[in-house]
């Protein structure tokens, strides 16, 4: 009880600080939520029907994933300074597997009969694409988006230590200060935001999964 | 365009998959008449969906011409040319994401129609294939069953008023007795619409049905025989078609002929509002063992004896429910078919709004098939004569 009324005296005292952490971290996530999705999207709907780039592609983005984040982020230092740019860019390239991988799922499940009937009736690939494909498979694409941000928001920690701010840096300082007071409190807060934030975003994922899921499939 | 021209001509058509020697179709060279149904039929892997398939282009041919409305298409934009052409599969391929309207006004967005325009076409459509719009319009596929969406996909194909319609196995997916129902309903359309239909099935008593003239393929879509289905049940031209025309020539037949091309028997009948007495008194005068019961529309509704008069309110629930309906259009083979399945022995013939019309009996239809299979025995018997 004690530790909790520590934490919520800690918070207390630095509610603008949490704030514009949050921001920070919420920016790095819209950030590359936009940029990851456009990417992968682009590149999964490139590759749906070349099997051979498309095994590339998605072994590309799957190595990406496990190269360990702080590696990636200080390697990014070199080329782009410190702050924003090295989480902003590690966290795109992290973000793109599941996204990439769902939109080539979600592609490939349309059924070929209407594809048949589409392209039957005279609209052109691009029409194809536009109004059937990607309606039919946005709910798996959207899926791929949702597991992606989670992943991101939890990465997003590592940026404190590349000098981006964001949530981790409440875990960062609380890390290095250890065993002064107020170091516990520090870390419980990052750890807490953050999991609090990857569930916010996830249920407001799942609202809008079902509002822009087109009646006729949900 | 003269009168005799083809709509559709395939010149020395040929594809060639790549990797393989052997063509999947070798020159064919077709002609398709305006407003006639031409229904390719033939064994499994002849070929005849790749050359349905060529028509609009779906499928590219390694070489050789295809002429519509005697305009050489091979090489045209093959979008534009599609949206020209109304096209069916047996899977329909519905849009699920798409309202029934929104499927129906595929086309005609495509040729960027106006939405007064559109709206209307896909109405008129809905009631022609009988679905009433104001319950269907806004629905999804997914809510559809599968005769429903069978129409929906041929209302679909008609959306922007093609002249040409290619359907592959359409009504393939559909059970037995929804198939005829379709295809009936499809024949009464296409004696109004009048459009040059090109029909692929495996179905041989399908294609006697539905085929103004048949093309029967064999193996590389090479053509075996191309004439009227009576033509081609009166004289196959060769082995293959025999062979494929199977046993039964008389009972293919049956698909030729037309319920209102046989003699409808009368019954007496009774019709709504009326009375016990009143039945009775048919009964009676008739000298009948059963009364035909129609409600105020003049519909066939139950089938009345003098037993089941006895303990019964109200009449509309008395004796049995008919359950065995023919129409004109349906092929006697249907109405035979009909009658095995109702074990009446007795159909009634209503016209197409569902009023009575009278009724054939079991009777009739076997004398009728006695009756072919006599002129069919004359027939080899005359052959077998000419050839000793």
């Amino acid at each position: 009880m004690q530790g909790l009324q520590s934490l919520i005296d800690y918070m207390s005292q630095r509610v603008d600080l949490i704030w514009e952490s949050t921001l920070t971290h919420l920016l790095y996530i819209g950030s590359v939520f936009v940029v990851g999705t456009i990417i992968a999207v682009t590149v999964g709907v490139l590759v749906r029907h070349r099997p051979v780039a498309r095994e590339i592609a998605l072994g590309i983005a799957s190595v990406m994933l496990t190269i360990p984040s702080l590696g990636l982020f200080v390697m990014l230092i070199p080329l782009v300074g410190i702050g924003f740019w090295p989480p902003f860019i590690g966290l795109t390239i992290y973000s793109l597997l599941p996204i990439m991988r769902n939109t080539v799922a979600g592609l490939s499940s349309v059924d070929q009969a209407v594809l048949e009937s589409a392209r039957g009736m005279g609209m052109n690939s691009r029409q194809r694409l536009w109004r059937i494909e990607l309606p039919l498979a946005w709910p798996v694409i959207i899926t791929g988006v949702r597991v992606s941000v989670l992943l991101i928001s939890g990465i997003a920690a590592i940026a404190a230590l590349v000098g981006g701010g964001g949530l981790g840096d409440f875990i960062n300082d609380g890390l290095t200060r250890i065993p002064l007071p107020g170091s516990l409190e520090a870390i419980w807060t990052g750890t807490l935001l953050i999991i609090f934030l990857a569930l916010l975003i996830d249920s407001l994922f799942l609202l809008f999964r079902r509002a822009t899921t087109p009646a006729g499939i949900r | 365009m003269t009168p005799t021209e083809p709509m559709i001509r395939l010149e020395a058509v040929e594809k060639i998959y790549p990797g393989s020697d052997i063509p999947a179709v070798a020159r064919l060279d077709l002609e398709i008449m305006p407003g006639e149904i031409l229904v390719l039929v033939g064994p499994s892997g002849c070929g005849k969906s790749t050359t349905l398939r060529l028509i609009n282009r779906m499928i590219e041919p390694t070489s050789g011409h295809i002429f519509f409305e005697g305009e050489d298409v091979t090489n045209v934009d093959a979008d534009q040319l599609r949206r020209k052409i109304g096209y069916v599969i047996q899977q329909i391929g519905l849009f699920p994401h798409r309202t029934i309207a929104e499927n129906i006004a595929t086309v005609p967005r495509l040729l960027d129609w106006d939405d007064d325009r559109i709206e209307s076409r896909v109405d008129e459509l809905l009631t022609m294939t009988g679905m009433e719009p104001s319950i269907f319009r806004s629905r999804y596929p997914k809510e559809l069953s599968g005769g429903q969406a069978q129409r929906v996909g041929v209302a679909r194909a008609l959306a922007a008023d093609p002249d040409v319609l290619l359907m592959d196995e359409p009504f393939g997916a559909v059970d037995p007795i929804a198939r005829d129902r379709l295809q009936n309903e499809f024949l009464r359309l296409q004696a109004e619409l009048k459009k040059t239909i090109v029909f692929v099935t495996h179905d041989i008593d399908e294609a006697i049905k539905m085929g103004d003239r048949i093309a029967i393929l064999q193996e590389q879509s090479v053509i075996a025989q191309h004439d009227t289905p009576e033509a081609i049940l009166a004289g196959p031209a060769s082995k293959f078609v025999e062979d494929f025309l199977g046993a039964g020539a008389t009972l293919k037949g049956l698909n030729l002929m037309r319920v209102r091309e046989v003699e409808v028997d009368d019954m007496p009948t009774v019709v709504a509002p009326t009375s016990r007495e009143q039945v009775l008194q048919t009964l009676d005068s008739s000298g009948s063992d059963w009364v035909l019961y129609l409600d105020e529309k003049r519909m066939p509704r139950r089938w009345l004896d003098r037993r089941s008069l006895d303990d019964v309110e109200a009449l509309s629930g008395a004796g049995r429910e008919v359950n065995a309906f023919v129409e004109p259009e349906d092929t006697v083979r249907d109405a035979l078919e009909i009658m095995l399945h109702s074990t009446a022995g007795v159909a009634c013939c209503v016209k197409p709004d569902g009023t009575y019309r009278g009724v054939i009996r079991l009777e009739t239809l076997m004398a009728l098939i006695a009756d072919l299979q006599r002129q069919e025995r004359d027939k080899q018997a005359a052959v077998a004569a000419a050839s000793s």
